[in-house]
């Protein structure tokens, strides 16, 4: 009795494993910027490929990039690019794809003012603290026309760390030199005014509550929101309200510089028609991973991911990724060992 | 016999180890993870403003202060209200309503803290930002009603602390004065005491359990997190100002644990934990310290204390 009883154990255990050995479980983390369209994009090629199931926390891009040093995650998303120390305390050469992209916008409650414009040292000059009321003088000049009232300004950030203030703060440093020198270019920054606000959620229920407020948020809160932002200036003089052409046109206007990491800054862009506070959204995977069954997966996934996948990327918010990028980023692919 | 009994003497002795062994594992391991920090900055962590992740420049003035400011602020508020909701209950209110009316206080203990935030958000800051625009301007100059009517803010944190310890506060003061015996009530009105005297000398006997409960709240008030993040405004400077917005240990650790990447900024937030654990030390001590010195026992009880002066 006994033997029949461990046998049928054995047997099943064994079978259990086999079951197990062939769903395949890929584990990442990292951005919640991109959460929505990479939860899509993990469900519907899961419909695909039954056996494989990718699995990922949204815990910010500063716990992507923890993780992935540490190889307790398969793969890292970030909307921040890691910094040369950063890749060099990873356990391999880590490899940067692009992915989506995704715009910020400035958002404000200002009654009576349907539309504002502002340009880049303007919104720099106000986050620094240095504008403090609607009427100012610098913002009558952008708007001619808009009654603007005499409150002071109140400035909304984020309170927590975030890939949303990185794109932010990296686009204030590039049009003014003195938010370069003075506050810089984080995830989290020591603001010199306003108020914290937790999430993108919460600055959008900030900026929604308070009257005379100014927040930064990404496009898809804004929308979904019906918060008012406002048209920034880019660097070919243009007024530009953010949508999914302009943030595609940024992207194209780098591709013509685009370093071979891909690890590069799109805010302010050139061209015409380029919206300037865009930026990409990054996987980041191994150039020579422990695990080849996972790393053929993966690879399979992010081909799917950058072709097929941009398909869904337009209904939640993003942006495709232009061709010319797509095609860069296959060879890279191609130089990720899965044998 | 004898053998049972010890074997169910180590065995509790052996729980009561662990929790202790627990305390110490989690302050062991706090300083630990804090190293690189309290190398870099030592002492002076606990009195610099700055909290720059930028520029590696941290300290942790604006949240040590934020966070007794408004944990000091809330008791101030709560501690009357619940001590009266306690005396209703016991001493005031017709037999019927009682229960009912301990029902509802606890229930404000139940409601998890982010639904607290997220009212506080919808409801209380608006409110507070009409109190704050309605302020005669008189009061504006002085310092602590300075600052634009944002709303947000430590008055706006310490009401809603205020409301989120009331519950805890109101029901250990209701068990302690429930439990003064009839004889000190009876007491007191047969020596022609009113009935707000007699209760008076209820609170009296009852006053360690009292004590005990408003630091109760205190404790609650000092590590909540979620609800004050969401109306405090998120601003790491030290202000007197009720309006401005400013910052809390427990806040700025929610709010910028998952995104710091650099070694010393983790380290820098491990410290901030490492000051909110030693500050909590503190105060239980202080409190323990209070209840001895007015009974000689070092814990609240509501036993008769020999030798009292009334």
């Amino acid at each position: 009795m006994k033997k029949i009883l461990a046998t049928i154990t054995a047997a099943v255990a064994l079978g259990g494993a086999a079951l197990v050995a062939q769903n395949m479980q890929i584990n990442g983390a990292g951005a919640t910027f991109p959460n929505p369209i990479y939860s899509k994009w993990f469900s519907e090629y899961n419909k695909l490929h039954s056996n494989v199931r990718i699995n990922y926390q949204p815990i910010g891009s500063g716990g992507g990039i923890q993780q992935v040093t540490k190889e307790t995650v398969f793969f890292g998303a970030s909307d921040a690019i890691m910094t040369d120390d950063q890749l060099k305390a990873a356990q391999g050469h880590l490899f940067h794809f692009p992915t989506v992209l995704g715009a910020v916008v400035p958002v404000y409650n200002v009654a009576g003012a349907a539309d504002l414009k502002f340009t880049g040292p303007l919104l720099a000059d106000i986050y620094l603290g240095k504008i403090a009321k609607w009427n100012d003088a610098a913002i009558a000049k952008v708007n001619p026309g808009v009654k603007l009232p005499t409150s002071d300004i109140t400035v909304v950030h984020r309170s927590d760390g975030s890939g949303t203030s990185f794109i932010f703060t990296d686009y204030l440093a590039k049009v003014s030199p003195e938010w370069k020198t003075k506050v810089g270019v984080n995830a989290s920054v020591n603001w010199p005014t306003g108020v914290g606000g937790k999430g993108n959620d919460g600055v959008a229920g900030l900026v929604q509550q308070t009257p005379g407020s100014i927040g930064y948020v990404e496009l898809i809160y804004a929308l979904q929101n019906k918060i008012a932002y406002g048209a920034v200036q880019n660097a070919a003089g243009e007024f530009l309200k953010a949508s999914v052409a302009g943030v595609t046109a940024a992207a194209a206007g780098a591709v013509a510089n685009m370093p071979a990491d891909f690890r590069v800054s799109i805010t302010n862009a050139p061209g015409k028609g380029a919206y300037p506070i865009s930026s990409f959204t990054w996987l980041l995977l191994y150039e020579n991973p422990k695990d080849k069954a996972q790393a053929k997966a993966m690879v399979d996934f992010v081909k799917w991911a950058l072709t097929d996948g941009q398909k869904y990327c337009e209904d939640l918010g993003y942006a495709k990724l232009p061709d010319a990028v797509v095609k860069l980023e296959m060879a890279q692919l191609a130089k990720i060992k899965i044998s | 016999m004898k053998n049972k009994d010890l074997g169910f003497r180590l065995g509790t002795g052996v729980f009561a180890l662990v929790l202790v062994l627990i305390v110490g594992a989690i302050g062991f391991e706090l300083f630990r993870q804090s190293m690189l920090s309290l190398e870099k900055f030592g002492f002076a962590f606990w009195r610099t403003q700055i909290w720059d992740p930028v520029g590696g420049q941290f300290g942790a003035l604006p949240f040590i202060w934020g966070t007794l400011y408004s944990s000091i602020l809330a008791l101030a508020i709560s501690s009357p209200i619940a001590l009266g909701i306690a005396v209703f209950i016991t001493d005031l209110c017709p037999g019927w309503l009682r229960q009912p009316l301990v029902f509802l206080t606890e229930l404000l203990a139940a409601i998890p803290s982010i639904v607290y935030g997220l009212w506080g958000i919808f409801v209380l800051v608006p409110l507070i930002r009409s109190l704050e625009q309605s302020m005669p301007d008189a009061l504006r100059a002085l310092p602590l009603f300075s600052g634009p009517p944002l709303g947000v803010g430590m008055l706006s944190a310490a009401v809603i602390l205020a409301v989120m310890v009331i519950p805890f506060t109101s029901s250990v003061s209701r068990e302690v004065l429930k439990s003064v015996p009839s004889a000190q009530r009876e007491g007191a009105y047969a020596l022609g005491a009113t009935r707000f005297e007699a209760i008076r000398a209820a609170v009296f006997y009852a006053r360690t359990g009292i004590i005990g409960a408003v630091m109760l709240g205190f404790g609650r008030a000092l590590g909540e997190t979620m609800a004050v993040t969401m109306v405090i405004g998120n601003n790491p400077k030290v202000s007197a100002s009720l309006f401005a917005p400013q910052y809390t240990m427990a806040a700025v650790l929610a709010n910028e644990f998952s995104e710091a990447a650099d070694p010393l900024y983790l380290s820098a937030l491990v410290e901030i934990g490492l000051v909110l654990f030693i500050i909590t030390l503190i105060v239980n001590s202080l409190s323990r310290l209070l209840i001895w010195s007015m009974t000689g026992r070092v814990t609240a009880s509501t036993e008769p204390v020999a030798a009292e002066a009334a």
